[in-house]
């Protein structure tokens, strides 16, 4: 089969050499010993003819060449199923591995548009495939290869005229396999698609459970749900249908052979060519000989769910990785945080442009606030002074270096930020604590809890800081969530802070003192903060208004305010409604 | 897996049909010997006719021919029953999770319900066409090979059992030991699943701390533990073909040994030894199919009874529907009335005490209070997520308990503090409510929640798609559009959940003058931080530490309400509170 994905696939055993050539050995002893052993029967047999006829002494002696043949089987079956196990499962961890690293090497726009259940079908139900296919081929592979070229060897020695018809004959049934397999591809990728989809339904309607149950909309997402099942009922019996038609077919000509050889062989005895035990030992040995051919398309199924699985895993390995780090500017232990903006364009399509020449100069300690109507880039300067996207054009500077010559990580680690969306991993308050900075100690991490106004909430939990946040932090609310990222941003200690909506779901209260807090750390640091609420962002040294990507009003609270432009009507806006 | 037998009831003819078909073809298999046999015995000994060598040639053709279109139809049945029993049990788990409430949810999680209906239930679904398939046939074979042998000498037939015995002991041995060992597989499955899930949504804090390096060692960690768990069992699984394979082949030589005494005694012949031993082949034969299956049913059966736990586990808090509660209308009848309501999540404090206030019709609501206080718990109690500990919740002067979940909430629109949309089309997103709100309905929604201006400029207008979550669109985007879809179909009372958090000043406040024009009828509960946005509230309910410390209106509780005064004034200058 030409299908790239098999070449992709056999590059990852290529790694496995030694493990393999051992599976092989170990198939080749096991098989010519199984070959061996009726031979052996029939000589043990011969020795014993009749009625006080009996050679004991033989036979006691043949027999005890059985047993130790037996022991030669047994271990060599089990060392070489163990074997191929070794070698497949350790192609599933590595395929799991290397996806897995690339969820975090690909561009943000790649975990940004593909559905997460799908990306999480592909990390389990296809790498299972590919695992279950790759053992089955061995297996049968292995041993179907030794005892070909075993039972040949001996049809050979018995009639070579027979056994060239037996030989080139059977391998149609083979063909016949691989057309079927041709022919029945496509559904086996649909199937492993729909898949696909279902795994992104039930995380969507399941991780949103709260919505569905608010909206009653339990029955409609069950119709929907059903929608996906019903194709993939449908799909998925086509597929197994159709690729359990291959077991029978090579079968029906195997059996079709079979009778050739009888009716040939027969006529062959006929006119003297051959004995009849002759033609029984041959019907034994191509019974034998075809059996692996059988056996091969009986795996089809999982075969060939195995390689339409594997097709959907490279297409996710092979994604473009981000621009590797440049990494020849070592930025300064100490990060002084001068952030400038040259002339930056950036937009997330290449239609609709968003950031146009774009200038701005932050000096060190600067507290920077942007504030503007919802969708007019303020996150979007954010993902670029982090690199989660690059600029389309111009650059951005921290301490007078293009950040694109920095290492990301380098960069990264000069910034502390807190966004708007509190992610938090299933692991202890304290683990999620320390996520930015694993020294901290333990009182350290208090301290930062009791600067982020958390640690009253948590030490009300049931086990404190060791209880378990459920994934996606379940069991927090928005706003407690919020303080926690917040507490583990102040922990890293960072010369930049960067928070997008990090306060949108606390009372203002604990926001004005969680503020306080961060005066006192960012003392002569520079801060970019995003906010809605205007009256957090009154003491900051400059605030820029942005209005479709472009900062249309720029300076002081109170400056911005005298110009009466957007910014006052904004400012204004909150009293709205009143009148 | 038993459990599982009720999703086959459906597909009765297919399982009772498809086995036999197996047992049809597997007979005509046994038939070609002894045509076989014929050919040599009559068609060359006896007749010397080619003739009838050819004759019995088509025979052996004609038997193909019908084992072939038998195994056809078995291939057949096993896939329509497999396939539908899966999806059979795919649905019951989706509406089971359906029916499921929140405590239970967090507990299993979402990664590990994804897991159980696609991967667990494909292992169950290969199962059970394995055993239409393959289950017949290897006893059919066994017993006749059985009964065969004690015809032919009782005393030997014992060794028959005796090694039947051993390897039934083998069997069970391998199946006990592996279950458990096949549970622990899927379940780090689960969390590989887990560790994927969380990757996905948490790329920006990843990328932001720079923790890829110790993400990846979270998941190489899991992928090695997988690989181990896996090979552990298959050390223990592939110990099964070698045992049955050295039974049988030691119970040959037992039956050479004592078949030779007997001969020797002149108790039997030695053709007799030559049949128990091809019996005994066959038995062998069919045991290594027995064997390859016991080694997926030990799979499927771990992947069943995690389908169970879910299906066994059941909901905590259940409809109990009387349909024929009728509504007095009657307009001194609050919409709402919390009557001395207490509730906590199960274990610790009260997270509400002494909750006591009524709603009526048409008032718009606001509560604030601090981060953590229960505000969001309250809400929740109104469509019974969850259950009051103590008192109770009355709409329309009816405890919540008394409806049916789909009456109950059918008439709220909720707006929950996390904006969550789904994959479809805006369309799509906004019928959630009413599924087939006309175009007009919904732009008047869009309108209102003042995202129409923006869904306008979209090309495709309301057929615009919708990623997953809704991360084409900006925060605030989001959420307008999440109050739009609550507001489709006019609900009798609304409820937003903080809703206006990621909302600019200027359309937080063009948002409630467009909600005050369009919903005099409408009941509205505002839950939110910013004080400016309830102050024009007919009724203000201020919550601090689960407790009601203050319910009025603005100007009254500012007086009165030391917590709430406190919360204005943090936000707004003193002269603003009274502008």
């Amino acid at each position: 089969m030409k299908n790239p994905s098999v070449k992709k696939l056999l590059e990852r055993v290529k790694p496995h050499k030694g493990l393999l050539a051992l599976a092989l050995l170990t198939a080749v002893v096991s098989i010519s010993l199984t070959l061996l052993i009726p031979v052996l029967i029939g000589a043990a047999i011969d020795n014993i003819i009749a009625r006080g006829e009996v050679y004991f002494e033989a036979v006691a002696q043949i027999l005890l060449y059985i047993a130790v043949a037996i022991g030669g089987v047994a271990v060599c079956q089990w060392l070489m199923n163990y074997f191929v196990n070794v070698i497949s499962y350790r192609i599933v961890r590595d395929l799991r591995r290397d996806i897995f690293r690339k969820f975090n090497t690909v561009p943000l726009s790649y975990t940004d548009t593909h559905a997460h259940g799908d990306l999480i079908s592909r990390v389990i139900n296809d790498v299972d495939a590919i695992g279950d296919g790759l053992t089955q081929v061995c297996l049968q592979l292995f041993s179907g290869v030794v005892t070909i070229v075993g039972t040949l060897i001996f049809m050979l020695a018995i009639d070579w005229r027979i056994a060239l018809a037996v030989f080139i004959l059977t391998p149609l049934s083979l063909f016949l396999a691989a057309f079927i397999g041709r022919l029945t591809h496509r559904t086996f990728t649909e199937q492993q698609v729909l898949q696909g989809e279902i795994s992104s339904y039930v995380e969507e309607h399941v991780g949103n459970q709260r919505i569905v149950k608010a909206f009653s909309y339990e029955k409609r997402a069950y119709e929907g749900f059903e929608e996906y099942n019903q194709r993939l009922l449908k799909v998925g019996f086509r597929a197994q249908f159709a690729g359990a038609l291959a077991n029978p077919s090579t079968r029906f000509v195997n059996a079709l052979v079979y009778a050739a050889v009888a009716v040939f062989g027969a006529i062959t005895v006929l006119s003297g060519g051959l004995t009849i035990g002759g033609l029984s030992t041959f019907l034994t040995y191509a019974n034998q000989y075809t059996k692996p051919f059988n056996e091969v398309t009986g795996v089809l199924t999982q075969l060939q769910t195995g390689l339409a699985a594997a097709e959907r895993v490279f297409q996710t390995l092979e994604a473009k990785d981000e621009t590797p780090d440049a990494d020849t500017v070592k930025p300064d232990a100490s990060c002084k945080g001068n952030v400038k903006f040259e002339d930056v364009s950036f937009s997330y399509l290449p239609e609709k442009p968003l950031i146009q020449h774009f200038s701005l100069d932050v000096p060190s300690g600067c507290h920077v606030a942007i504030v503007g109507p919802t969708g007019c880039g303020k996150t979007t300067l954010i993902n670029l002074l982090m690199r989660f996207y690059e600029v389309n054009d111009g650059r951005i500077l921290l301490d007078g270096i293009d950040i694109r010559d920095l290492g990301r990580d380098a960069l990264r680690r000069c910034y502390g930020m807190v966004l708007q969306e509190s992610w938090l991993f299933r692991g202890t308050i304290m683990e999620n604590l320390r996520y930015g900075n694993g020294n901290a100690t333990d009182d350290e991490v208090i301290a930062a809890a009791k600067a982020a106004h958390a640690h009253s909430f948590i030490r009300r939990m049931p086990q404190g800081y060791d209880t378990v946040v459920s994934e996606g932090g379940g069991n927090l609310s928005q706003g407690q969530k919020q303080l926690l990222c917040i507490a583990r941003a102040m922990l890293t200690n960072p010369s930049v802070l960067i928070l997008d909506e990090a306060t949108s779901s606390i009372d203002t209260l604990t926001e004005i003192r969680v503020q306080k807090a961060f005066a006192k750390m960012m003392k002569g640091r520079t801060s970019f903060v995003v906010a809605h609420r205007l009256s957090t962002i009154r003491e900051s040294d400059v605030i820029l208004v942005m209005k479709d990507g472009n900062i249309i009003e720029q300076g002081s609270h109170e400056e911005l305010l005298k110009k009466g432009g957007f910014y006052t009507n904004l400012y204004n806006a909150q009293f709205a409604g009143q009148e | 897996m038993f459990k599982l037998r009720r999703f086959l009831d459906n597909y009765k003819k297919e399982v009772i049909i498809g086995p036999l078909c197996k047992l049809f073809e597997a007979i005509l298999e046994l038939l070609v010997p002894l045509v076989m046999a014929n050919i040599i015995d009559v068609g060359i000994n006896e007749l010397h006719d080619a003739g009838y060598v050819l004759k019995m040639g088509g025979l052996m053709v004609l038997l193909a021919a019908a084992g072939l279109t038998s195994a056809l139809f078995c291939q057949y049945f096993a896939s329509k029953a497999s396939q539908g029993a899966g999806t059979a049990i795919r649905s019951a788990l989706f509406r089971h999770i359906n029916s499921l409430s929140y405590a239970e949810l967090d507990k299993l999680g979402t990664p590990s319900l994804i897991t159980r209906i696609t991967n667990d239930t494909n292992q169950v679904q290969q199962n059970i066409a394995m055993m239409i398939r393959l289950l017949t046939r290897a006893p059919f074979i066994v017993i006749g090979s059985l009964v065969m042998a004690m015809t032919i000498n009782l005393p030997l037939s014992l060794i028959f059992f005796a090694a039947a015995l051993l390897i039934g002991l083998t069997l069970w041995f391998v199946m006990t030991k592996s279950v458990p060992i096949y549970a622990a597989m899927q379940k780090t499955l689960d969390k590989i699943g887990l560790l994927s899930r969380e990757n996905l949504a948490g790329s920006r804090v990843i990328r932001a701390f720079s923790k890829q390096k110790s993400e990846k060692e979270r998941i190489d960690n899991a992928t090695e533990e997988f690989e181990k768990i896996a090979l552990r069992v298959s050390r223990l699984s592939a110990l099964l073909s070698p045992v049955t394979y050295a039974v049988t082949n030691i119970a040959i030589i037992a039956i050479v040994w004592f078949g030779a005494v007997n001969v020797n005694a002149g108790n039997m012949h030695t053709g007799d030894i030559v049949a128990l031993v091809s019996y005994m082949t066959q038995i062998l034969l069919a045991m290594i199919v027995v064997a390859n299956l016991v080694i997926l049913m030990t799979k499927g059966s771990a992947s069943a009874k995690r389908i169970n736990e879910v299906l066994e586990t059941a909901p905590s808090i259940s409809e109990t529907e009387t349909n024929d509660i009728s509504i007095i209308e009657n307009n001194r009848t609050p919409k709402i009335a919390f009557q001395h309501v207490h509730f906590n999540y199960g274990d610790g404090d009260d997270e509400l005490t002494d909750i006591d206030f009524t709603i009526q019709k048409g008032m718009t609501v606001g509560i604030i209070g601090g981060t953590g206080c229960g505000k969001s718990t309250l809400i929740n109690l109104i469509p019974r997520f969850y259950d009051v500990t103590e008192g109770a919740v009355f709409v329309d002067g009816i405890n919540v308990k008394q409806y049916g979940f789909e009456r109950l909430r059918k008439q709220m629109g909720m707006v929950p503090q996390q904006s969550v949309l789904f994959s479809g089309t805006i369309r799509q997103n906004m019928r959630w409510q009413k599924h087939d709100a006309t175009d007009e309905e919904i732009v008047r929604a869009l309108k209102i929640a003042q995202a129409y201006k923006f869904v306008e400029k979209l090309p495709d207008g309301l057929d615009s798609r919708v990623e997953q979550g809704g991360r084409n669109f900006s925060g605030g985007q989001r959420q307008r559009l999440c109050i739009a879809r609550a507001l489709v179909g006019s609900p009798d009372l609304l409820i937003l959940d903080d809703s206006f958090s990621a909302l600019d000043f200027a359309t937080d406040a063009a948002l409630r003058r467009a909600l005050a024009e369009n919903t005099q009828d409408m009941t509205v509960i505002i839950v939110t931080q910013r004080c400016s946005t309830i102050k024009n509230a007919d009724l203000i309910l201020v919550m601090s530490d689960g407790q009601l410390v203050g319910k009025g209106k603005h100007d009254e509780l500012f007086e009165s309400c030391e917590v709430y005064r406190d919360i204005c004034l943090s936000q707004l200058s003193d002269t603003e509170v009274r502008r």
